[in-house]
């Protein structure tokens, strides 16, 4: 019991101040590109390092990048239209509570451990009233990971119909935006709006649990006005 | 029939031409005799488009040896199947139910032919008894994590059997290797399990490094090494903390979970990715180290090497804790034995099993990384190993970080070598992988075969809650903690 207690004290208090302050990134770090050329689609974007060696473009330290609209999604020069706020009556309904339900449909398991990890001490997702739930019953909205393999599509579509009404379907990395590395194969769909609608694309290949936690935020209308 | 047995290495590219072809009766007994002297499965697959002429080629490890030998078996045209070394060689198992998915080829006496990936037309396994109940899980789970199938038949609590269905993860990796760039395959080979980046992108560099004679830096090597660690500490402490999480230990699953952020961190100054993607690349890698960032690293490490020490010590000295993990979910060596069980699954039960010592490639030829193993095979045995194996990581880490040659970063591939074949393996975390690529006359990559440890481990799950309570099945499955995605492709 001593021991335990002890230890406590030992780690100390180790949530961030999200979103008062905004951690800084290392400097490889490869957030949103800016200063951009010709168009570039996050939401089929790698994060890879090569993608910004042929000039297009340069990563930005910017961890921002969830989107309402699928044509958002296509960057151009500096700006990209950050996704907006739920209307206002789902903004009631869900605003200061909102249970999630996670469907990984064929992604690597990176993007479900970065969303596990909004979990944990350091994000603290539950400080927002925004939690994962077991069961889609329990759920107003959907998390999707994953470019929907074939033998997941059924079980997907499942899960979405037996979320009650109102739902909010949120997609989360390359692969549930536009199939990621997995584009093009006969394996799987290029992507969850093939199968349901979507309400908020979070890029990245995985996107850091901070920019799933501003997209979430950014949707319930949690954040500063001023960003 | 004789034949001259071929050998290879680790990271080793040979011409097609030398892989000696048995036919079906001497490639049988060729299996079934090394593998009785100590050898072990690594690879069984078919290649060659279906009605074609098939061949099985065959990749036995010599555990002892450091090499492996490779041998085929071409199939006659016409033919639809082939007698199963499954009754006699359980390891085989899944090789076989593998070969008859992908290629048509039936195993013949197989006692347990179902699909492996794909899901038409199969009945699961039932006890039937008024007694007895079955219990179905998934594909969707109540937790964020990857969707499988888990089918319980179970007499009360007790789990008479259980029966794993997977494939939902199934992407068609294998196929789109053989039909994308190299450019773009090295992200797929990033994403076939997320949590295993440089395990299995070391692995495939490596396969196009042997099949373009491609000299690695020295640099780069150190770099893949210390990469390759750095994803073991950042899992096998997140299952720790996961495993604190299952039984109830909530403050030590809080700081398990925040120390394995700090190591995921790591990985995010060292290459801008919190898994080490965009690190791994053919010919090297694209990042290293400056004195500034060596500085910093140890200074981070330091402090993580105290605190893990300081949770551990909590977490393995608490009396309820150790009640709650002995005997739990237990695997014989024997076990180990029979179905071909890698990683640290296989050192759980006392198997010195370890690609970095067996066949060390790379830095591993240099920096030896003591095999840590425990006896037990049950969930404490798998947790121990888990901090044994954290501990060991994290002083190569600080070793390593005095250590890292100066030189180039990549050295860019050439063309692949035609009708050639390669084969890499690395110790990824959960345990061994395996990378072979086949060569087409134009040097194209035409066979591309993946095998995650979880494909070989997925067994051993379903042993170990067989007899145990129902109850124990999610601690039982941490503990392995296996990759659907993996096992997928
Ligand atoms: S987007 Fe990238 S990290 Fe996420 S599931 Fe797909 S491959 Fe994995």
């Amino acid at each position: 019991m001593w021991q335990i207690l002890i230890n406590r004290f030992k780690q100390g208090y180790r949530t961030i101040a999200y979103p008062k302050q905004v951690p800084g990134f290392p400097g490889r770090y490869r957030g949103r590109p800016v200063d951009v050329k010709g168009p570039v689609n996050l939401g089929e974007l790698l994060f890879n390092e090569e993608a910004a060696a042929e000039g297009c473009f340069t990563y930005s330290k910017d961890h921002r990048m969830a989107v309402s609209n699928k044509e958002d999604l296509v960057a151009q020069g500096d700006e990209i239209r950050l996704a907006g706020a739920l209307n206002d009556k789902m903004k009631r309904l869900f605003g200061r509570s909102l249970k999630l339900r996670q469907v990984c449909a064929g992604g690597c398991n990176g993007c479900e451990a970065e969303i596990q990890v909004t979990n944990i001490v350091v994000f603290d997702l539950s400080r927002f009233g925004i939690q994962f739930v077991a069961s889609p019953r329990h759920a107003d909205g959907l998390v999707i990971t994953g470019p929907v393999t074939k033998n997941m599509e059924l079980a997907l579509k499942k899960t979405y119909e037996a979320m009650p009404h109102p739902k909010i379907v949120i997609a989360v990395g390359s692969c549930a935006i536009s199939g990621g590395p997995f584009r093009g194969s006969t394996e799987v769909r290029n992507g969850a709006d093939s199968v349901v609608p979507v309400d908020l694309y979070i890029p990245g290949c995985p996107p850091h649990p901070l920019t799933i936690l501003d997209g979430l935020l950014r949707m319930l209308d949690r954040l500063e006005k001023k960003q | 029939m004789s034949f001259e047995r071929f050998y290879v290495h680790n990271g080793q590219a040979w011409a097609l031409a030398q892989v000696p072809v048995l036919d079906e009766v001497s490639f049988r007994r060729e299996i079934l005799e090394s593998c009785a002297a100590a050898g072990r499965l690594v690879s069984l697959f078919a290649h060659g488009p279906k009605d074609k002429n098939i061949c099985i080629y065959a990749v036995v490890g010599m555990d002892h040896e450091g090499r492996l030998s490779v041998f085929s078996m071409q199939v006659p045209a016409g033919k639809t199947g082939f007698e199963s070394l499954t009754p006699v060689l359980p390891q085989a198992h899944l090789f076989e139910r593998e070969i008859a998915e992908q290629s048509g080829l039936q195993p013949q006496g197989h006692p347990w032919p179902k699909p492996v990936r794909r899901h038409q037309n199969y009945s699961f396994y039932q006890i039937h008894s008024e007694e007895v109940h079955e219990v179905a899980v998934g594909p969707v789970h109540a937790g964020i994590i990857e969707p499988g199938h888990f089918r319980f038949q179970c007499h009360g609590e007790e789990v008479l059997n259980l029966e794993i269905q997977l494939g939902y993860q199934h992407r068609g990796i294998e196929k789109m290797m053989e039909e994308i760039s190299l450019e773009r395959a090295v992200l797929v080979a990033e994403s076939v399990a997320g949590d295993t980046v440089i395990g299995h992108t070391s692995a495939f560099c490596s396969n196009i490094e042997a099949l373009s004679d491609t000299q690695v830096p020295l640099q780069a090597e150190m770099i893949r090494a210390m990469a390759l660690e750095l994803e073991r500490l950042a899992n096998h402490v997140g299952d720790l903390g996961a495993l604190s999480t299952d039984i109830g230990f909530l403050p030590v699953s809080a700081y398990y979970g925040r120390l394995r952020g700090e190591f995921l961190n790591l990985s995010m100054e060292l290459c801008g990715s919190r898994f080490g993607r965009s690190l791994c690349r053919p010919g090297g890698v694209l990042f290293s180290l400056d004195e500034g960032m060596i500085d910093d690293f140890r200074r981070r490490l330091l402090k993580a090497k105290k605190d893990f020490t300081d949770v551990a010590e909590l977490f393995f000295s608490t009396p309820s804790v150790l009640s709650r993990l002995e005997s739990t979910g237990r695997i014989s060596r024997q076990a180990v034995e029979q179905l071909g069980l890698v990683g640290l699954t296989a050192r759980a039960c006392g198997h010195e099993r370890d690609v970095r010592t067996d066949y060390a490639s790379g830095m591993f030829r240099f920096h030896h990384i003591p095999v840590s193993t425990a006896s037990s095979g049950d969930v404490y045995a798998r947790a121990l190993v888990r901090r044994l194996e954290a501990q060991r990581s994290i002083e190569f880490l600080l070793e390593a970080l005095q250590q890292i040659p100066s030189g180039e970063l990549l050295n860019k591939p050439s063309r692949l070598k035609p009708d050639s074949m390669a084969l890499s393996m690395a110790e990824g975390w959960r345990g061994e992988i395996a990378h072979v690529a086949i060569t087409d006359s134009q040097s194209r990559i035409c066979r591309y075969k993946i095998k995650d440890p979880s494909f070989n481990n997925w067994m051993a799950l379903s042993l170990a809650v067989r007899g145990g309570q129902i109850s124990d099945f999610p601690l039982c499955n941490k503990s392995f903690n296996l990759s659907y995605a993996g096992h997928d492709l």
